[in-house]
């Protein structure tokens, strides 16, 4: 595609934030490369041992590890589901590293500063402050960032190297510290709620995850309070061979409002990682949270080698009256992404909310969706996801609305779009709903077209080359979604779009 | 260690073979011999379908592939008239699936050749050997279809009808019960000729439980239009499957009506395989009480320029449950496909369910797919509005349902047989009512 430098004239009609999002596909994955520093692994392959092992890493009180225990147990006598369409060779569970800590972390830094200088270059590089005075790379200079602030816990391979803000989320009485500190630090949360929204036994991958997770982030927020600032997640994946599994669970109690997000990449390689995360939100009453991903693993090339299995299971549970979560997710990276972030509405008058944007090219596969789960009197849901297919790619929605005979006057609206770029790919549409009484109102619509040759021609016709049209067609198709996002990523997203549909055209 | 997946199908097959122990192959000439022992070898790989299926998960098969058919009381309907009978078709009467010649028309019939099963399979050759149980078989990837294969080995009688020309009249298939625990399977063959045009209706309830499976092979610029009324009796059990081949610009558009009926399920599977076909497929449901109703449909668009439309409504109360499987595929040669799906419920109290699965997969990019599904009450502001011009409240209510179901009635092209039914459908709406 022709380049566009930084003097390009923005047109007439068309908007900044586009040309900008063109402007940035001029690169392929970006994140692709690695950081070169020594790295203590666990003995390669799965077993008790391994398990208890990093349990023992972590420093994990007796309980924890019988809990990984049971969870592993319960992982042997399970089979890999079939169900979703993605075709992936049978994963050898004994190749892969479980556990992989940079040497330097060995003796845990007491904080940020005495961290690994490579390790802070990481991020630095990646665009994530680790530093409390830098925001967000992606919004520098935009006018709306210069008051606000981003707390971040970065997780390396299968440790968390720090978390930012920590003293002043504390004065509000946030708590966000990984969860190995939290299993520590806080262990009456932990046992409380660890396991309660995603069980042990509850999928194949959250069983293996429940046995090996190593780091991922704890979040607590009291009854009252509005967590001062975003709070922030990046994982990175470095090492070979290395799985990660990370675990996240956030507590929202009485009346409290968060908002999370999560980023993730890893550096390009010819073989495939794994990747299988879970996910718990706990909403109290009143209480609201928002959850954000921008999933931009590596995909793998062109040619299907390498990339990132993606396995991941996300549940917010609406425990309590008025309680509210919003999932939003941009998946653009991994080669095979199988996830359904859902929601429990199990009090009255409970809300919750999916968007989505996956794309996939190349030889991408995504089987991706939600679960609205009706449980509560006037509970409501609402589903809009955009899926984008290109080059070899297969895409597809699974979703599952169920309203129980108690949930009365309950809604749930359910929109999925499908976009093709090019003959050889592919996009499905797999929705469940099930109705079981009659004062709820349950709505579905699902299309699926290609890119309007009208729009294209339109575009073509004031002067856009062909990838810049579809970019733009493809972002106006995005848009429902983008603006649900936090300013923060919204930007990243929709950089993002563009950049994965990359030579699909033409 | 043994793991569920092999574990289920080692019971289904089990169950296959506990099921076919006692039963003996319908004796017959070379050619059904050879696609009943094929069929018989399939379900024995396959085994019988469970509830764990995910093809069955809002349906349970357990009263469809039991050994013994549940009883179902024989129900009065002679308050009525005979269904499609004004329309002066030809007749061709089965009680308890046996063929009755008195209460039948003459088969002859310009256009359009007839024959019974029962006689054609005493031949060696015949001209439905290249379709019998072949679609069926075809039908059987990427979804099993377990209950049309042991229909295939085992149905004795059906109707072999081949149009090749304007058929003269209408052929009318009419399903009387007399024995309230008759298990009746029926296997019917249509084969339309390039450029001929027929009409297949059928009605009535067939047996107290009924599996029928009816394979259609619609040649290039052939159409066929298919209507059926499954019947009124409560306590039935049917699983029908339909299978349609279609050619290039050929046309097949099937509507069902259903009402009442323990169990129903109906499937129909179509493969759009030349350029330019259309296949419409229609059904409206009126269920109360303990009544489960199943429609899962599956459209292959495998050439291009092809349309398709699946309209089903139900109206469910009393604790009836209504599903819905629609599926799309669209191959990646079908360009220009135009494919249309909606599944609607209207849910008359609190006790009935709706449960549905519209699914897409698609592999061209030029197409244009919808699919819509929507579960509701009686929308409270149309009532209000009929309320408010002076429209009792049971009257407004029935106005209501009928315009919903409307929708899948207009599907039926022939409008006399739509003006056939629609009465029908007032008149036991009406009786229901209050």
């Amino acid at each position: 595609m022709a380049a566009l430098d930084n003097a390009t004239e923005v047109r007439e009609g068309v908007d900044r934030e586009t040309v900008e999002t063109v402007r940035s596909m001029s690169g392929t994955y970006k994140h692709g490369w690695e950081t070169d520093i020594e790295m203590e692994f666990a003995p390669k392959g799965l077993n008790e041992d391994i398990v208890r092992l990093i349990s023992e890493k972590n420093d994990e009180p007796e309980w924890m590890t019988e809990w990984r225990l049971e969870a592993y147990r319960r992982w042997l006598t399970m089979e890999s589901p079939d169900w979703a369409m993605l075709d992936i060779p049978p994963i050898d569970y004994q190749e892969q590293y479980y556990y992989a800590k940079p040497k330097s972390m060995v003796e845990k830094p007491k904080s940020l500063d005495e961290v690994d200088p490579k390790l802070l270059e990481t991020y630095e590089k990646l665009g994530i402050p680790l530093r409390e005075q830098m925001v967000l790379a992606g919004v520098e200079g935009a006018e709306v960032a210069d008051e606000r602030k981003v707390a971040v816990d970065a997780v390396f391979d299968s440790v968390s190297l720090g978390t930012t803000f920590k003293d002043e989320l504390a004065k509000a009485g946030v708590i966000f510290c990984s969860i190995s500190e939290a299993v520590r630090e806080h262990p009456e949360l932990v046992k409380r709620y660890l396991g309660s929204v995603v069980p042990q036994g509850d999928n194949y991958f959250a069983a293996l995850n429940s046995a090996v997770f190593s780091d991922g982030s704890f979040v607590y927020v009291p009854a009252g309070v509005r967590c001062p600032m975003e709070l922030s997640t990046y994982f990175r994946i470095n090492a070979e061979n290395t799985g990660q599994f990370e675990r996240t669970l956030i507590i929202a109690e009485k009346g409290a409002y968060v908002s999370y997000l999560e980023g993730c990449t890893a550096p390009k390689r010819d073989t495939h990682q794994l990747h299988a995360a879970v996910v718990e939100i706990v909403v109290l009453e009143d209480a609201e949270v928002k959850y954000s991903t921008v999933q931009n693993w590596y995909p793998g090339d062109e040619e299907g080698r390498g990339g990132i299995y993606n396995f991941v299971t996300k549940r917010a549970d609406c425990r309590e009256d008025r309680a509210k979560v919003m999932w939003t997710q941009v998946e653009t990276g991994s080669a095979v992404t199988w996830k359904y972030p859902s929601c429990i509405l199990r009090g009255d008058d409970t809300q919750g909310e999916f968007y989505s944007i996956a794309i996939t090219n190349n030889h991408q596969q995504a089987d991706t969706g939600t679960k609205m789960i009706h449980l509560g009197k006037n509970s409501k849901s609402r589903i809009v996801s955009k899926g984008i297919s290109a080059g070899f790619a297969q895409n597809t929605y699974r979703g599952l609305v169920t309203m129980h005979p108690k949930a009365l006057n309950s809604r749930n609206y359910t929109q999925c779009d499908s976009l093709l770029i090019g003959d050889r790919c592919g996009a499905h549409t797999v929705p469940y709903i099930e109705v079981k009484n009659a004062s709820s109102r349950v709505e579905h619509e699902a299309t699926t077209s290609k890119v309007d040759d009208d729009q294209l021609f339109y575009c073509r016709s004031r002067g856009m080359d062909e990838e810049e049209a579809v970019a733009l067609v493809v972002n106006g198709f995005c848009r429902e979604v983008l603006q649900a996002l936090p300013m923060e990523f919204a930007m990243e997203a929709q950089a993002l779009v563009a950049i994965s549909l990359e030579g699909s055209v033409g | 260690m043994v793991f569920p997946r092999q574990k289920l199908l080692a019971q289904k097959r089990e169950a296959a073979e506990a099921r076919l122990a006692p039963l003996a192959l319908p004796a017959g000439g070379k050619w059904i011999t050879t696609a009943r022992e094929d069929a018989k070898a399939r379900l024995s790989a396959m085994g019988l379908p469970v509830r764990r299926d995910e093809y069955w998960k809002y349906t349970d098969p357990a009263s469809l592939v039991q050994a013994e058919a549940p009883a179902a009381a024989l129900f009065d309907d002679s308050d009525e008239s005979e269904v499609f009978d004004t329309l002066d078709p030809l007749k061709i009467v089965f009680v308890d699936g046996v063929f009755d010649p008195e209460a039948s028309d003459d088969l002859a019939m310009e256009g359009v050749e007839i024959a019974l099963l029962s006689e054609a399979a005493k031949a060696d050759l015949h001209w439905a050997r290249d379709l019998y149980g072949a679609l069926e078989a075809d039908g059987q990837s990427p979804v099993e279809r377990p209950l049309a294969i042991f229909n295939t080995a085992f149905a004795a009688e059906g109707v072999l009808i081949r149009a090749t020309g304007q058929a003269a009249r209408k052929i009318s298939l009419i399903y009387r019960r007399r024995d309230a625990g008759a298990d009746v399977l029926l296997h019917h063959v249509v084969k339309v000729e390039a450029g001929a045009e027929v009409t297949v209706l059928e009605h009535g309830p067939a047996g107290a439980r009924f599996n029928q499976v009816m394979e259609v092979d619609v040649a290039d610029g052939a159409t066929l239009h298919h209507v059926r009324a499954q019947g009124r009796d409560h306590e039935r059990r049917t699983a029908a499957h339909l299978f349609a081949r279609m050619g290039e610009r050929s046309v097949f558009k099937s509507f069902t009506l259903t009402a009442n009926g323990a169990m129903v399920r109906n499937e129909a599977v179509i493969w759009l395989n030349g350029k330019g076909g259309v296949a419409h497929i229609a059904g409206a449901t009126v269920g109360e009480g303990a009544f489960h109703h199943d429609d899962t449909v599956f459209i292959t668009h495998a050439a291009p320029d092809c349309e398709s439309r699946q309209v089903f409504k139900k109206v469910l109360r009393h604790g009836a449950v209504g599903v819905f499987q629609g599926k799309i595929l669209v191959k990646q040669p079908a360009q220009l496909t135009d494919g249309y799906q909606i599944s609607q419920a209207l849910l008359l109290d609190e006790n009935a369910q709706f449960l549905a699965k519209p699914e897409l997969e698609i592999y061209a990019d030029d197409v244009k797919c919808s699919h819509g599904s929507t579960s509701g009450e009686i929308d409270p502001v149309s009532l209000f509005y009929l309320r408010a011009r002076g429209i009792p409240e049971d009257q407004a209510k029935l106005l209501l349902v009928l315009a919903f179901l409307a929708e899948a009635l207009d599907e039926i092209e022939d409008p006399d047989l739509a003006d056939d039914l629609r009465p029908r459908i007032e008149t036991w709406l009406r009786r229901r009512s209050g």
